[in-house]
């Protein structure tokens, strides 16, 4: 963990729906280092997934700077945001996302088909233990396999930041830890900065540092001095 | 193959009902495409390499009688490359194993072989020997329908004496393509047929020695046909010109006219409609399925394609689907180019076949229809490319309904909710609606258009044989006979009734405008052939006037009460001026008549006439055959009877092939844009119907909504179908109407209420496939998806 791989400066995101103007986020400053696991904490509507979203390239701040090492994604058009998502970046959502016409290979492939350097598909299914459900669609699989399939999927391209808004949200405390432990192991063995956006507090304790949100703002930040093994936390 | 390719690969198959259902109504337009603009580049191009290869005139004429020392002017007229003279004439042919009495039209050779213009091919056997006077080759048709083959014989009764024919060779001609005898509605080839005669036999036959009685003139390039036929009839007028004409009036050339010109209307107005419907069906579906794909859209781009490789997959989608129908297309077109081709063959002459439609025509349907497609699909296309990914992963907002107008008229309506739900999608999507109300109503609109061509033909059959042209048969003289003939002909076996008739070739002219036609003259009190007007009622022409066909007036710029002037052709080339009687609607020809007595004073000669119509005891039938294949100075007979059952029998077989293939056509649309319609409800409705079904709604109760939207809309697309059809019809009847013909516009309740009968039945049908899925809906797992 030395020199950031994310920086933000007052960074803001206004929706305007109709009439009323909600503030998602209210100027955050944050750094983010390279091979650390952050977990992004607070309750729905802190505006979390909105810095995620930003930081990933999905969306766009309505003021303030963001940077990617030297990148600043603020100024990026519509074409420099993809090709940053397509070369730097693998997403985690909550609801898995998978293309159902897909199996678990060919929804890999997706990543594979438009990544500079991607590993194997069948590899990276290996990696989150699902070598022998390559060729089932995500209809035939559980919402926990599905969701190791986002992973390898997310993963595949060998990112450099492994960005997750809530991926244990729809699962149930079982599944959620092997999920997290697949997250924790590619944080471990390739140091993929990841960032894990979640509600559920528990899951801060395997971050190397938590940070809190409310209201659009950054409330605290704090370093886990210990961090716990995924399969020692419950909820 | 990429991932993405696998998807679309996927989704094309999961999707095969409704694609299938768009492709057939694509497919339907590819094919009319390629069999219309296939047929007529085909048609267009056989005739134009035919006429170039076998040097078919440009322009015409008939005289009474011209010197061959004539020819050396005619030459120098400038813009003329080249002069053919002949002798023609028409004589009764008696025909071994044949009761009937047929007509021949005798065409000389010259005695160097073939002539230069309107070349003959030789098909079988050899060329008349040219010193022989016992000699002809006939045209191929003729030989084939009779089985004739070189070294039979038939006799021909020349001027006044019968004589035996040996028939030495059979030809095709380019001026025979379409070969139609004198009266005849259609091509019979049994009754009708073309004979080749030496130069000698012929001049001796007709009387032409040292002289001609037909000429053909070939142009050079950049030649002013109207200027040279100008000049040809000045040359001719003192030799009793009937008036040159250029191949647009060719008999001939002008029917395969009109046949191209319908091609290339049909060309230009029915595939457009299909094109348009299958990119409005593509539209409607892949707004759908973009609309349900929406997180997978945003999965995409998260995952970094970029927006045109996202645009590029729904496009392909569509892309997929215009395959399917150009494939489907292709195979229905060849086959009903093929057999258009069949029956072309029937009633065309062509010595070779480049009836295959050729590949760029393929190719051109091709990139049509996938343009069709590629707009139908571009929308939904873009919506999805422009989609931004971190709204593309949140659900979509609910559809905006209002308290609008329309709802508080609906309100006052007092509707059941169920009823309510079906008013306010309508009105929710009104462009869907309305569209969907649009290609309902063109299913209806072809269903009229196609049946008013019934009515209009039974129309026209009953004004031309059953009002106006009552007669058994006619018989027509080579040259005018006095009114003496008529007691002659009534002494005939059989004839019940004799009426005489008069024709005078003339120009008539209004101002700058002018039109070469024959004039009809009958004594007074015919009742046999008569003029009959749009009412039903009897036209007699008064005295120092005439009356003409509406449509010929419409060409001379005259009405009532105007003064044209009448130039006589064939005989002393006077011009008189005559006031315009009255208009009469007529759907055969451009008919012009006077009174019997002004038209032989006019023409200053004793009273004459040039046929006679006659009622016939049809027991006697054979013995009056036996006795006008004898008689003289007579060129031909038209037996009525049968040219009303021939024309009769065509018609009811051509209306069933048509009536067949445009309620198919309906039924095509209305599946396709019914089918979609109720299939894209049930997708964004699912939900909701699953929910009114946990809230204990019947299956029956919550069809009702699916079926009722498509139903409603199918209902109120009736009286725009209509209004549709009443257009489509009129506009047909404006793009048929040629000097041969005009067709009426009858439309009669019954076409209306067939054609709302076949649209409304097939809208069921579609609507009740979609309801068979709504019956099997997961309860459980539509509520568990994520909207």
């Amino acid at each position: 963990m030395d020199r950031p791989i994310f920086r933000t400066e007052g960074v803001t995101k206004v929706y305007d729906t109709g009439g009323a103007r909600v503030h998602a986020l209210a100027g955050v400053d944050l750094d983010l280092f390279g091979g650390e696991l952050a977990v992004l904490l607070g309750p729905s509507g802190s505006g979390k997934s909105t810095l995620l979203n930003i930081l990933g390239g999905l969306d766009h701040a309505t003021t303030g700077r963001v940077w990617f090492r030297e990148l600043e994604l603020t100024g990026l058009g519509d074409r420099g945001l993809t090709r940053y998502r397509r070369n730097h970046v693998g997403f985690v959502f909550q609801f898995y996302n998978l293309v159902p016409s897909l199996s678990a290979r060919e929804n890999v492939q997706l990543v594979t088909d438009v990544a500079p350097n991607p590993m194997a598909p069948a590899e990276a299914l290996a990696l989150v233990g699902l070598s022998h459900r390559l060729d089932h669609f995500p209809a035939e699989m559980s919402g926990g396999e599905q969701q190791r399939v986002a992973i390898a999927r997310a993963i595949a391209k060998r990112p450099e930041v492994l960005l997750c808004d809530e991926p244990t949200g729809a699962l149930d405390s079982k599944t959620g830890v092997q999920v997290l432990e697949a997250l924790n192991d590619i944080n471990d063995r390739f140091g993929t900065t990841t960032v894990v956006i979640t509600h559920n507090a528990a899951i801060r304790k395997m971050a190397h540092r938590v940070v809190r949100f409310q209201d659009g703002r950054i409330t605290g930040v704090e370093e886990n001095a210990t961090r716990v093994a995924p399969h020692e936390i419950a909820w | 193959m990429q991932a993405l390719d696998i998807k679309l690969l996927r989704d094309f198959r999961r999707l095969w009902a409704q694609a299938l259902a768009i492709a057939l109504v694509l497919g339907c337009g590819v094919a009319i495409f390629l069999t219309s603009f296939g047929m007529y580049r085909a048609l267009e191009d056989t005739r134009a390499a035919y006429y170039e290869r076998n040097r078919f005139a440009d322009v015409f004429a008939e005289t009474r009688r011209a010197p061959i020392s004539l020819v050396p002017e005619i030459a120098a007229i400038p813009g003329v490359a080249g002069v053919e003279t002949r002798v023609v004439g028409t004589v009764v042919l008696d025909i071994p194993g044949r009761v009937q009495t047929a007509v021949g039209r005798v065409i000389s050779l010259p005695d160097d072989g073939l002539p230069q213009l309107n070349r003959p091919i030789l098909r079988a056997g050899t060329l008349p020997d040219p010193a022989a006077t016992g000699q002809i080759a006939v045209n191929e048709p003729f030989a084939t329908a009779h089985g004739f083959v070189p070294g039979d014989v038939i006799s021909a009764n020349l001027n006044g004496q019968k004589r035996p024919l040996t028939i030495t060779g059979t030809f095709l001609s380019p001026e025979f393509i379409y070969t139609i005898g004198p009266g005849q509605l259609m091509p019979d080839n049994e009754g009708f047929a073309i004979l080749w005669m030496p130069q000698r036999a012929a001049a001796a036959a007709f009387d032409m020695t040292g002289a001609f009685n037909g000429i053909s003139l070939k142009l050079t390039r950049n030649a002013d046909t109207a200027e040279v036929i100008d000049r040809l009839d000045d040359l001719l007028r003192p030799y009793g010109g009937f008036g040159a004409y250029g191949r647009d009036i060719q008999l001939s050339n002008s029917f395969i006219d009109a046949e191209i010109e319908q091609l290339r209307n049909m060309a230009m107005i029915l595939p457009p409609v299909f094109f348009a419907i299958s990119a409005f069906l593509v539209n409607m579906v892949l707004g759908r399925i973009v609309a349900l794909e929406r997180s997978e859209i945003g999965l995409m781009k998260a995952i970094g394609y970029s927006n045109w490789e996202v645009c590029l997959h729904y496009l392909m989608l569509a892309g997929l689907v215009a395959l399917a129908g150009i494939a489907l297309g292709w195979a229905a077109g060849s086959w009903l180019s093929h057999a258009l081709a069949v029956l072309y063959a029937d009633f065309f002459d062509f010595p070779f076949l480049i009836y295959r439609v050729s590949y760029d025509v393929y190719a051109i349907s091709a990139v049509i229809a996938l343009v069709a497609a590629g707009l139908g699909a571009v929308r939904a296309a873009l919506a999805a490319a422009s989609l931004s990914p971190a709204v593309a992963m949140a659900p979509p907002a609910p559809p905006r309904y209002s308290r609008s107008l329309f709802d508080r008229a609906l309100g006052a309506l007092r509707l059941s909710q169920p009823a309510m739900m079906v008013a306010r999608a309508i009105l929710r999507w009104p462009v869907r609606s309305g569209l969907t109300v649009l290609g309902l109503a063109l299913a209806v609109a072809v269903m009229v258009a196609a049946t008013f061509f019934d009515d209009a033909l039974d129309k026209i059959v009953d004004g031309a044989f059953y009002q106006s042209n009552r007669q058994d048969a006619i018989l027509m003289f080579s040259q005018d006979q006095p009114v003496s003939v008529l007691e002659e002909v009534r002494r005939l076996p059989g004839v019940l009734a004799v009426e005489g008739q008069l024709y005078l070739a003339a120009d008539l002219h209004h101002g700058h405008l002018s039109k070469k036609i024959a004039i009809e003259a009958r004594p007074p009190g015919t009742d046999l052939a008569r003029v009959v007007d749009a009412q039903g009622r009897v036209v007699v022409p008064p005295p120092d006037a005439i009356v003409l066909a509406d449509r010929l007036a419409v060409q001379l710029g005259v009405g009532p009460g105007d003064r044209i002037e009448v130039e006589f052709l064939g005989g002393r080339r006077e011009t008189h001026s005559l006031p315009v009687a009255a208009l009469v609607t007529q759907y055969f020809g451009l008919g012009a008549y006077m009174e019997f007595d002004t038209a032989n004073r006019l023409f200053r000669q004793a009273p004459q006439v040039s046929s006679v119509n006659i009622a016939l005891d049809t027991r006697a039938e054979a013995a009056l055959h036996a006795r006008l294949k004898d008689m003289p100075g007579l060129a031909g007979t038209i037996m009525m009877t049968e040219t009303r059952r021939s024309f009769q029998d065509t018609i009811a077989e051509n209306v069933v092939i048509m009536t067949t293939v445009y309620a198919t056509i309906a039924v095509l649309i209305t599946i396709g844009v019914a089918y979609n319609g109720a299939r894209v409800q049930l997708s964004e409705r699912a939900r909701e119907l699953a929910s009114l079904r946990i809230l204990g709604f019947t299956r029956s109760e919550v069809s009702v909504i699916l079926m009722g939207e498509t139903m409603l809309l199918a209902l109120l697309a009736q009286p725009m179908g209509w209004g549709l059809g009443w257009a489509i019809s009129w506009a047909m009847t404006a793009g048929f109407t040629s000097d041969l013909y005009a067709v009426p516009l009858v439309l009669r309740p019954a076409t209306f209420a067939r054609a709302s009968l076949v649209v409304l039945g097939a809208s069921l049908i579609a609507v009740l496939l979609v309801r068979r899925r709504l019956d099997r809906l997961d309860l459980v797992a539509v509520m568990k998806t994520r909207e």
